[in-house]
């Protein structure tokens, strides 16, 4: 199976030289459009099948990285690339969502169609490889490349403000990138080497310990995002298409966390502990104070990217809890909030596609016109508050657990952000599903379409999965969450 | 002291010092000179290229010139740019109906003088080398001669260039003065343990003599009016080689004259690589002449280049030369594209001119942002990996360096504005009008360097790693 990484990683890019070519030759720009819809739809199909055979046949025992590749490059740098326990289900998560945003775009992008397919399987070469570099320049290549096409795709197939959001988005990331970069070139000239497991074990002096945190937390912190660094967020999600926001929240957020659990927790125990209180706090702020901005908003989209800063707030507790149980629930969250936010902001989509508004107000009463719809959105309105059963209980309770043993307080006040996401999540529900119609231009508004009811149908089916048999996602990233949790205690005495 | 030895260390200008005199004459005696003319001079700079790569090491007259690796790399280079130079502006002139033959002897000369600069080993063969090439870019920028901003590009180049050189010489003969000898070699061993003070202020004269060349803030006022004035093909060509050029011929005076008062000189180097990095940065976001805005552009990759300068020993100066070679493709590959594109029968200049680029040039705007988002250093393109040589190695030279490197760093997400708005307003914005067909030369010239930046420096990295290496520990202990 060596090579299977390599090529999960680079599939997409093949996608991106056949729509190249079709760019060049394609005499037709409609059919050449519908072409490159088909190949997409194929190529991250293809994606999602080699990545549920590179979780098949991941060995859930075994801690360490599996498939690992390392060919040496130039100056003492690695191609190098493997996937542990913590990872692998980043890239499927990827690769499950990647179609589902190909779906999502069928018929609502239609200008430039090649181009927004290339920036999207572009987009998802870079994200696995996000997961599986194990060298700390490739990884920073594939981190840092991605603002690119996320750039262009806020950009050119944003709504009004698209061009603020699009450089607010790549500044504010470069600026906390640049600093990571630092934090990476002084980590290899520290330890002579660049490769991810070696400097795993590696032990930093606890001077040096501190400033690298702090940079990397730049980084990982305006990614994730972090109250007060998550400014951006609304505005990126509310410009992008859906399949923007999708991938934005689904993936890309997730990029933040994943930087955790990878970099500032193994590598920089000391600091880690250090910095415990700080990163507590600034999540119990996110978990409120962004639940409270949740609730006043007027925009439907706004509302669910404040709560996904809410939900990145219990994953940042949980990985900074430093036991099992909150690591585990923090890896839980993520992936459970890449399917949900991912399914509310296609949710949105839904009726912005029929209404092309996303004020709450405007809405009212779609139960009746839309019965599929109100029972599609309440299961993922339900899965974002947490309601047992749905993936998003699971995460939230052991986050807290985790969080309870390591800091009492912090989570007691995390808890009350479960009963302010159900306060936001069912007000605005009940006003855009609930009650009559009385808006005019909502009489005629269509329930789901046999399209839309492909893309929702896996994301309902892993929903329920997630919530239902937590333990599959368990028994794969188990042995490599303990043994991070126990060189964690080991380093840092706890 | 033979003179065919020495004459054999120097066959590089050698042959371009025959090759300008003959093409000369063939221009002079042939009214019109065809594609065979170019196409003469573009053999030239590639014998010169193969004789610098193969010819033997050593110090010819007297230690005046140096033959070594590092001198061979950087003339591949250079002469490798000056013949894309050679073969742009032919194009483009001839385009225009101004092609003349003089242009392309002067090319030539600009190299040989460039030549001369990265081989040079004593005082004297140093300003002679940049004399001879920047009397050649005076020339050159003002060779639009019925165009007013062209002239005025080229008199204000030669003003300032005049005054510079002014202070380069008035440095050297403080130096000389001092230390007793123009040569490197005699001037560190004469400051060895310790220079004297009026070494140290000759030094800074030098300094800034040459921090003019590769318009380093603050001696970058010329850079903006020249590259908008000049004619593009020809700012193609000064916006790479000449500079690679200067720096290379910085890292050896630095390192091999006065390596002694490395402590002094770092500080100079510094400020002027932190002032460049800022200056491009923040008056970059003022430009809407994109000539103008390159102009800045280059000046912020200068102060990048010199912070691997000032953190000295083979690392540094590797970084530097490899930063250079890799900048050099990126500014010769936009210029390429600027040279190319027209739009309504003028050339394209302003931003507003690039709208919705993406749209009826794709190849072309695909070109201009892999370029742009090289020149801000983002990953995975070539501009990064320059930057990545040039940090490793400031990081590896101590505090002073490292914290420069980190407010470069910063410095960049500044300039990072303006490489976005440039791909803004090519992929966001509609189109105003028609752009005319572009000439196949160029763009095949902007595609092959587009390539360069991504993806083949990937694969090419992996050899100019140990070839670069090589090269800076020719002087470098």
């Amino acid at each position: 199976m060596v090579g299977i990484l390599s090529l999960v990683t680079f599939l997409p890019l093949v996608g991106v030289a056949a729509l190249l070519a079709l760019k060049a030759f394609a005499a037709d720009d409609v059919r050449a459009a519908g072409a490159a819809r088909w190949i997409t739809l194929a190529v991250t199909l293809a994606t999602f099948a080699l990545s549920i055979v590179l979780v098949a046949s991941f060995n859930g025992a075994n801690p360490g990285f599996q498939f690992v590749e390392d060919t040496p490059w130039f100056a003492g740098l690695h191609y190098r690339m493997g996937v542990d326990g913590i990872s692998v289900l980043f890239v499927l998560l990827t690769a499950f969502l990647m179609p589902l945003c190909i779906l999502a775009s069928w018929t609502t992008i239609k200008d430039r169609v090649l181009e927004y397919m290339i920036a999207f399987l572009v987009l998802e070469t870079l994200v696995i490889g996000v997961f599986c570099a194990l060298d700390l320049i490739l990884f920073y290549l594939f981190f840092e490349g991605q603002l690119i096409p996320m750039f262009l795709i806020i950009g050119i197939w944003g709504g009004q403000r698209r061009v603020y959001a699009a450089f607010k988005f790549f500044l504010y990331t470069l600026l906390g990138s640049v600093l990571m970069l630092a934090a990476i070139l002084f980590m290899i000239s520290a330890a002579g080497t660049s490769s991810i497991p070696v400097l795993m074990t590696f032990k930093f002096a606890p001077q040096a310990q501190t400033w690298m945190w702090l940079a990397f937390f730049a980084s990982f912190a305006v990614k994730m995002p972090m109250w007060p660094v998550h400014t951006w967020l609304p505005d990126a999600h509310v410009e992008a298409p859906t399949a923007g926001s999708v991938i934005l929240a689904g993936i890309l957020l997730k990029m933040g966390g994943y930087g955790f659990l990878r970099f500032s927790v193994p590598m920089f125990p000391q600091a880690s502990v250090q910095f415990t209180p700080l990163v507590f706090t600034l999540s119990v702020i996110a978990i409120v104070y962004t639940s409270l901005v949740a609730f006043r908003q007027t925009d439907i989209k706004k509302l669910i990217a404040y709560s996904s800063v809410a939900h990145m707030g219990f994953v940042t507790m949980g990985i900074f809890s430093g036991n099992i149980q909150g690591e585990q629930g923090a890896i839980f969250q993520m992936l459970s909030h890449g399917v949900i936010s991912g399914a509310l902001f296609l949710c949105v989509g839904v009726v912005y596609d029929r209404m092309h508004t996303r004020e709450i107000a405007f809405y009212g009463g779609l139960a009746n016109r839309m019965p599929w719809y109100a029972a599609t959105f309440m299961l993922f309105a339900m899965g974002n508050v947490g309601l047992p059963g749905t993936s998003g209980f699971v995460g939230e309770i052991l986050t807290m657990t985790g969080g309870y043993r390591a800091s009492t307080w912090t989570a007691i006040i995390a808890a009350t952000g479960v009963i302010l996401s159900a306060v936001y999540m069912l007000t605005v529900y009940r006003r855009v599903i609930f009650g009559e119609i009385t808006n005019s231009a909502l009489t005629t508004i269509t329930d789901l379409d046999s399209r839309e009811v492909l893309i929702f149908a896996p994301l309902i089916v892993g929903t329920l999965v997630l919530g239902l048999a937590p333990g599959l996602v368990f028994e794969v990233t188990g042995a490599a969450t303990e043994q991070l949790v126990s060189a964690y205690r080991a380093a840092t005495g706890r | 002291m033979n003179l065919a030895h020495d004459f054999m260390l120097a066959l590089p200008e050698a042959i371009l010092a025959g090759a300008a005199l003959i093409l000369l004459i063939w221009g002079a005696f042939v009214k019109k000179t065809g594609p065979v003319f170019t196409l003469a001079a573009v053999l030239a700079l590639a014998v010169a290229a193969f004789a610098a790569a193969t010819g033997q090491g050593g110090r010819a007259f007297n230690g005046a010139l140096i033959a070594d690796d590092w001198a061979g790399f950087a003339k591949v280079a250079i002469f490798a740019a000056s013949a894309i130079a050679v073969v742009l502006c032919d194009r483009w002139f001839t385009q225009k109906g101004t092609q003349r033959f003089e242009l392309t002897v002067l090319i030539i000369l600009a190299a040989l003088g460039m030549g001369i600069m990265v081989s040079a080993g004593d005082l004297i063969s140093l300003y002679v080398g940049i004399e001879l090439h920047s009397l050649a870019l005076y020339i050159l920028a003002a060779f639009q001669r019925d165009d007013a901003k062209s002239s005025e590009a080229g008199l204000k180049y030669f003003v300032l260039g005049a005054l510079s050189s002014g202070l380069l010489l008035y440095g050297a003969s403080l130096v000389y003065g001092f230390a007793g000898s123009t040569r490197f070699v005699d001037i560190a061993a004469a400051t060895h343990g310790g220079a004297h003070t009026g070494v140290i202020f000759g030094l800074v004269f030098l300094i800034c003599g040459i921090g003019f060349k590769v318009s380093a803030a603050p001696f970058h006022m010329w850079t903006p009016d020249v590259y908008e004035g000049a004619p593009t093909p020809i700012v193609g060509f000064f916006a790479g080689a000449p500079k690679l050029a200067a720096m290379a011929l910085f890292a050896r005076l630095l390192t091999e004259a006065f390596s002694s008062s490395t402590d002094q000189w770092r500080q100079v180097v510094l400020i002027v690589a932190l002032l460049s990095v800022f200056v491009g940065a923040f008056a970059g976001l003022a430009q809407s002449n994109l000539k103008r805005l390159w102009a800045y552009s280059s000046i912020a990759n200068i102060g990048y280049a010199l912070i691997g300068l000032a953190a000295g020993g083979p690392a540094g100066v590797q970084s530097m030369l490899i930063f250079m070679v890799l900048y050099t493709v990126d500014v010769t590959g936009f210029f390429a594209c600027l040279a190319a594109l027209k739009r309504d029968g003028r050339a394209m200049e302003s931003f507003d001119d690039f709208a919705g680029l993406m749209g009826e040039r794709p190849g072309l705007a695909l070109a201009i942002t892999a370029f742009s988002l090289s020149a801000l250093g983002m990953p995975p393109f070539s501009g990064f990996f320059g930057k990545f040589y040039v940090f490793k190695a400031a990081l590896a030279a101590g505090p002073l360096t490292t914290w420069a490197a980190i407010a470069a760093l910063v410095g960049s997400v500044v300039a990072a504005f303006y490489y976005l708005r440039l791909i803004k307003v090519m992929w966001f914005d509609p189109a105003p009008g028609a752009t005319e067909t572009p000439p196949g030369g160029a763009v095949a010239i902007a595609y092959a360097a587009a390539l360069f930046a991504i993806p083949v420096v990937w694969v090419a990295l992996t050899w100019l790693d140990p070839i670069s290496l090589h090269a800076a520990i020719a002087f470098v202990r």
